[in-house]
């Protein structure tokens, strides 16, 4: 047994540990908390699985923006807990779903450590054509080139779950903004993070942006820091959500995916296909495109958390 | 155990935790929370398969990777869809269950 499988070990035993006090928890915040903490040390399993961008993704959106939106929602919740938590589900469903989750685990832990031998793989693929788009990270290859498509229609989803989201509101409340998300005096100290810590999280993300043609990082992980610095700031009340009816807004959050398409549809005119970059022009246009991205995703990220419009709207 | 075994059967074990807390749990709230850890134990599946197609000078297979960056986003829109669902259900009902007699006796028109 080497120092390294210990060191495994013992990461998986803790990421177990907190999964399951998120599921036993008796209180939903603590559980909300559990949460932050899990995806955090499943960044640090991502990391020791040598995919520093999806650790970066993790880390950002899985802890990060999702724990952000369960905390709220606990807390939005607790007065109701009481009343849930005195009927607990009938002893023959609990050891019933125990069974099946067993069986499941079980299954999908046998296929996991008999995969075929070698294992298939594309990144001989990835690595031979990297030259075609001129970057030098193989997953911002795959996400921007090679499978355009998902990362297209990703952007799409979260413009769906967005309109989702804001149809939920009341019909007098339409257009109007979402419930505010301060609640702290304007001395607090979280009011001075939220004005010292926006610039270098600014800086930041552009950065990670930029990096991520050659080097871990990308168009989403940039995006989403600028959200979280974005989100800070509504929190500490330096400025408040835009009303959903607001038009400049609403560009902003089709820009990304409009730009993709655009360039999309160029590509059967000029390029091989739907999404086929003209090979001169591949890095420039991805580049454009990720910049275009990089803002669609902050705005978005932060309206997702902002929620359905909660205050009349003022004109 | 290499590390692609011992985060495997961690994936494998997380998803069943969440399943586990999917069914079980009467709260929509920690459903969500649950339905997330079994997502978060598919995503480590996934990054164990990708870890495995080590080639060419990669430490892995970029394409299950970018996948995963993909599928951690489309979790992360799902549930931000489902609180707001939760959240009017409070709105609305004034009580967050799934339970049938509770929605009925306290449902109210606005």
């Amino acid at each position: 047994m080497t120092i390294d499988t210990v060191l495994d070990g013992g990461l998986a035993a803790l990421v177990l540990a907190v999964g399951c006090w998120i599921i036993v928890a008796r209180d939903s915040f603590a559980a909300a908390v559990g949460f932050v903490a899990y995806g955090l040390l499943l960044t640090l399993v991502w990391v020791r699985l040598d995919a520093i961008d999806v650790a970066l993704m993790e880390g950002a959106i899985g802890s990060g923006l999702t724990g952000a939106l369960l905390l709220r929602a606990s807390s939005r919740l607790r007065s109701t807990e009481a009343s849930v938590a005195l009927e607990p589900p009938p002893f023959i469903l609990r050891a019933g779903a125990a069974l099946l989750s067993a069986i499941v685990a079980a299954m999908l832990a046998v296929a996991v450590l008999y995969l075929p031998e070698p294992a298939p793989t594309l990144a001989p693929e990835a690595a031979a054509n990297a030259g075609a788009t001129g970057m030098g990270n193989a997953v911002t290859n795959v996400l921007m080139a090679f499978r355009a498509m998902d990362t297209m229609l990703e952007k799409v989803v979260l413009l769906v779950a967005l309109a989702g989201i804001w149809s939920l509101a009341r019909d007098r409340l339409w257009g109007g903004r979402p419930g505010p998300l301060y609640r702290t005096d304007p001395k607090a100290p979280l009011t001075f993070l939220a004005q010292v810590l926006p610039p270098i999280g600014i800086v930041t993300g552009i950065y990670m942006l930029w990096v991520g043609a050659d080097a871990p990082g990308g168009a989403f992980q940039g995006g989403t820091i600028i959200a979280a610095m974005w989100l800070l700031v509504m929190m500490a009340g330096l400025a408040d959500a835009p009303p959903v009816g607001n038009r400049r807004m609403r560009l902003t959050l089709i820009a990304g995916p409009l730009l993709f398409l655009i360039v999309g549809f160029g590509g059967l005119w000029l390029g091989d296909a739907f999404l086929g970059y003209p090979a001169a022009y591949a890095k420039p246009l991805i580049l454009v495109i990720e910049f275009a991205m990089t803002l669609t995703v902050a705005v978005t990220l932060g309206l997702l958390i902002a929620g359905p419009p909660e205050r009349e709207p003022t004109s | 155990m290499t590390t692609a075994a011992v985060f495997g059967i961690c994936g494998a074990l997380a998803a069943g935790l969440g399943l586990y807390g999917v069914i079980a749990n009467p709260q929509p709230l920690r459903k969500i929370l649950a339905f997330n850890l079994l997502s978060s134990g598919v995503f480590l599946l996934f990054g164990v398969v990708a870890r495995r197609g080590t080639a060419a000078a990669f430490s892995g297979d970029p394409v299950p990777q970018a996948l995963v960056i993909t599928g951690i986003v489309v979790a992360a829109a799902g549930t931000a869809l489902a609180v707001a669902l939760l959240l009017r259900l409070l709105q609305t009902s004034g009580s967050a269950t799934l339970t049938a007699e509770a929605a009925v006796s306290d449902d109210t028109v606005e």
